[in-house]
């Protein structure tokens, strides 16, 4: 084991180096770049024996990772923002053929306007592409997912596609010492992919077929269960990283300070941190305020939601995206996990960090006062109309 | 009595059992070059007729490793299987693509594009029907001048399609690629020779095959083969090679049989007035001038 | 070798693969069905010049002891072969149902 002082997408690029993929096809796009640069240096410098595919497009560099995976080979892509809507397209070519790819999306905003910054509409629109979706808070847990999502995605019971999510600039470019495992840990966690799912000379296949509606839903119906499957394995693979790495992660969600919380802030990736230090704060003038951080969007960690929320008062959702129209699709998903789990508490949904806008403390200091006070169902952080920013979403920029 | 051509091909049939319309030159192409290649071919077929005619689960009608790519990704997927199988220490293999002609030239283009500039080994074989017929008869960059198609509807204004056919054979070849072809599955013998001296060479190669659709270019499903082999008589297609560099053409036919001939015997040219075909007989000669000029016979 | 009919036509849940990945050359229906016209061998005309194979979209011509055999379960009847064969060794004949 060393330490290194990297960056977001350096970490991730030792992870990926460790997980020792056959073959990597990128695109470059911003911030996802550093990404794809440090991976071509360690196959340049021969620490990485991938082979490095500098594909056309980001179409390209999912079809062309697909391809490798029906070969049978261990398939690596990244991208981002407007990258990962291009690729939209094969994202569910990718998961209906149960190719287990893994992707990392450096979360930024999407155009129009045009913004190079983070926010989470690009990953958080993919919800029903059916990739499993992770959100690292650090370079720590970026680095470690590198290696774990291969694991969970190669399980036979899973065998879906991992996109793992970075916040852009915030986690991508800043700095944090990062241990990194030694090759041979990272072999003993990480066995080579073995598939039945793949071209086969001795035993010839058809693949990527299509399949009418006599058996089309059957199709579908077992890529949802072997999604729903890889909460058991996110658990075991968890066990398993802990045993040789010594680093414990906490599942599909990452509770802090909820058991006896009146209320509590849901949100997910690198903000995190600062609501867990309000969070703090809070409790030193005797608020029981709690951060619950969803690692998971898919699969959704209902009961695991419902769980942490089942004994608070109130609950805010804090989302670095949108649906136009309705709320913050992080929201929507909470609210169903409460629902279903027959939960009825006050919930307001808070808006922000769109386009890379910065969250401050004090607002997360204000969202914590609206959770225990009341506020409208969707919040904008920046536009104060409170009127105008209802439940219609219609609101107006005072700045 | 042997056949020297069908000797030399497998015996096997690789392409079997699908729903292709009676007469379908697209599967006749992927058919004979398959049994070009042999078992240890991979093909990849975009959405198209042929994937949507040879992959219906669980009527699967290839015989050797296939599979379908999304629209546009048949050159890039092509890539990824060449190099996933490499990874895994596969080397006797070929990694074939059949693409239709708006696969190719239009959706398809900027993967094959990449493809060809890093050089990928693998073959690209475009079956070109000039038009989008999967889903109805529409007009794609392959589509040539004066055609009838659901969306260049032949009327009193407009007589069909206003564009020629890009050129996607050049195209290729101005890659550097180290190998291109033209062909027409009315000259088999050729197209055969030609997947066969593809598979010989290392990197990417290209040949564009005239596959005629009787549906969408209203002819009997008994014309497909006569109707390939009159497009090259007639000269507006021609058969030949782009190889280190130069152009070579493979076929001469003497006199050039007649254009007008060839288009009346279709429904999508039915229309054409004599302006229209003088507009289409003046471009085959523009262009037999300049395979003159520039290509070598042999 | 080539795509043959499989006895299994039908698949339950259990049947149905969890990916999108099958044995190659699986069968369950023919295209006899799509046929108004079928081609007929006169073998004594037949030479096996192999022409008609090598030309048939749908591959289901094979040449058995020197002759044309026609693989009626696939033959779409789109009559390229009678067209391709300069002997005159195959005709186009209606179905009869």
């Amino acid at each position: 084991m060393s330490r290194k002082f990297l960056s977001g997408n350096e970490a991730f690029a030792e992870g990926i180096r460790l997980a020792k993929p056959d073959v990597i096809s990128a695109y470059p796009i911003t911030p996802q770049t550093i990404v794809v640069e440090r991976l071509s240096e360690m196959v340049e410098d021969g620490s990485l024996k991938s082979d490095f595919i500098h594909v056309e497009s980001e179409h390209s560099a999912l079809s062309c990772a697909i391809g490798a995976s029906a070969a049978g080979a261990r398939a690596f892509t990244a991208t981002s923002s407007q990258g990962l809507l291009y690729m939209a397209e094969c994202l569910y070519y990718a998961s209906g053929g149960r190719f287990p790819i893994v992707m990392m999306n450096a979360d930024r905003s999407t155009a129009l306007p045009w913004n190079i910054y983070g926010d989470q509409r690009d990953s958080l629109s993919q919800l029903d592409s059916g990739w499993i979706q992770v959100y690292a808070e650090n370079a720590q847990e970026a680095l470690d997912l590198a290696l774990m999502s291969w694991r969970i995605a190669e399980d036979k019971r899973v065998s879906t596609p991992v996109m793992v999510n970075l916040d852009g600039f915030v986690l991508t470019h800043t700095y944090e010492t990062v241990e990194i495992p030694e090759q041979a840990q990272a072999d003993k966690f990480l066995p080579p992919y073995v598939t039945d799912n793949r071209i086969d000379f001795a035993n010839p296949k058809n693949l990527a077929f299509s399949a009418g509606p006599d058996t089309n839903y059957i199709f579908k119906y077992k890529a949802h269960t072997g999604m729903l499957a890889a909460k058991e394995v996110v658990a075991e693979t968890e066990t398993a990283f802990a045993e040789i790495f010594g680093r414990q992660y906490s599942g599909l969600l990452d509770s802090y300070r909820t058991e006896d919380a009146e209320i509590i802030l849901v949100t997910l990736g690198s903000i995190a941190g600062l609501c867990r230090e309000v969070t703090d704060r809070l409790r030193a003038h005797g608020i029981k305020a709690g951060v619950v951080r969803i690692r998971y969007m898919r699969p959704f960690p209902n009961e695991e939601i419902a769980a942490a929320l089942k004994n608070a008062k109130a609950f805010g959702v804090l989302e670095k995206d949108i649906s136009f129209g309705n709320e913050g699709t992080v929201f929507t998903n909470v609210n169903s996990a409460l629902q279903k789990a027959g939960i009825h508490i006050p919930g307001y949904n808070f808006i922000g960090g769109l386009g890379g806008r910065n969250i401050s403390a004090g607002e997360i200091g204000e969202i914590f006062a609206a959770i225990q006070s009341g506020a409208n169902s969707v919040n904008f952080l920046g536009i104060d109309d409170a009127e105008k920013t209802g439940g219609d979403g219609n609101g107006k920029s005072n700045s | 009595m042997a056949n020297p051509t069908a000797e030399k091909l497998s015996r096997d049939e690789y392409f079997y059992g699908h729903k292709a319309c009676a007469g379908c030159g697209g599967s006749l192409a992927v058919r004979a070059a398959l049994k070009v290649l042999g078992q240890n071919a991979v093909s990849v077929l975009p959405a198209g007729c042929m994937s949507a005619v040879g992959f219906n689960f669980p009527q699967l009608c290839f015989s050797n490793n296939s599979i379908i790519s999304t629209f546009a990704g048949t050159a890039s997927m092509l890539t990824g299987i060449e190099a996933g199988l490499r990874a895994k220490g596969y080397s006797d293999f070929t990694a074939v693509g059949f693409a239709g002609d708006g696969g190719t030239a239009d959706i398809g283009i900027q993967a094959l594009s990449g493809a060809i500039a890093r050089n990928d080994n693998i073959i690209y074989i475009c079956d070109d029907n000039e038009a989008y017929m999967n889903t109805g008869i529409q007009k794609s960059g392959l589509t040539p001048f004066g055609a009838r198609t659901t969306t260049t509807p032949a009327g009193s204004n407009i007589h069909g399609n206003l564009r020629p056919k890009k050129n996607m054979f050049e195209i290729a070849a101005a890659h550097g690629i180290p190998y291109a072809a033209t062909a027409s599955v009315g000259y088999i013998t050729d197209f055969i020779k030609k997947v066969e001296k593809a598979s010989k060479i290392q990197g990417t190669k290209y040949i564009h095959v005239i596959a005629p659709c009787p549906t969408g270019w209203g002819i009997q499903p008994d014309e497909t083969v006569e109707i390939a082999k009159e497009v090259v008589d007639c000269g507006l297609w021609y058969l030949a090679e782009y190889e280190n560099g130069e152009f070579t053409l493979n076929h001469k036919p003497k006199d050039f049989s007649s254009v007008e001939a060839y288009l009346k015997k279709q429904g999508r040219f039915k229309h054409l007035d004599l302006d229209d075909i003088k507009t289409i007989i003046a471009s085959r000669d523009k262009k037999w001038a300049y395979i003159e000029k520039n290509f070598a016979y042999r | 070798m080539k795509p043959y009919l499989r006895e299994q036509k039908a698949f339950s849940f259990d049947d149905v693969p969890e990916n999108t990945s099958f044995e190659a050359g699986y069968l369950v229906t023919v295209n006899s069905g799509w046929r108004s016209i079928r081609p007929v061998i006169d073998t004594g005309r037949c030479v096996g010049c192999e022409q008609c194979y090598l030309y048939c979209p749908d591959g289901v011509i094979s040449i058995q002891n020197g002759k044309a055999v026609i693989d009626y379960d696939f033959c779409k009847g789109c009559g390229i072969c009678a067209k391709i064969c300069k002997i005159g060794a195959i005709g186009m004949e209606a179905e009869h149902k």
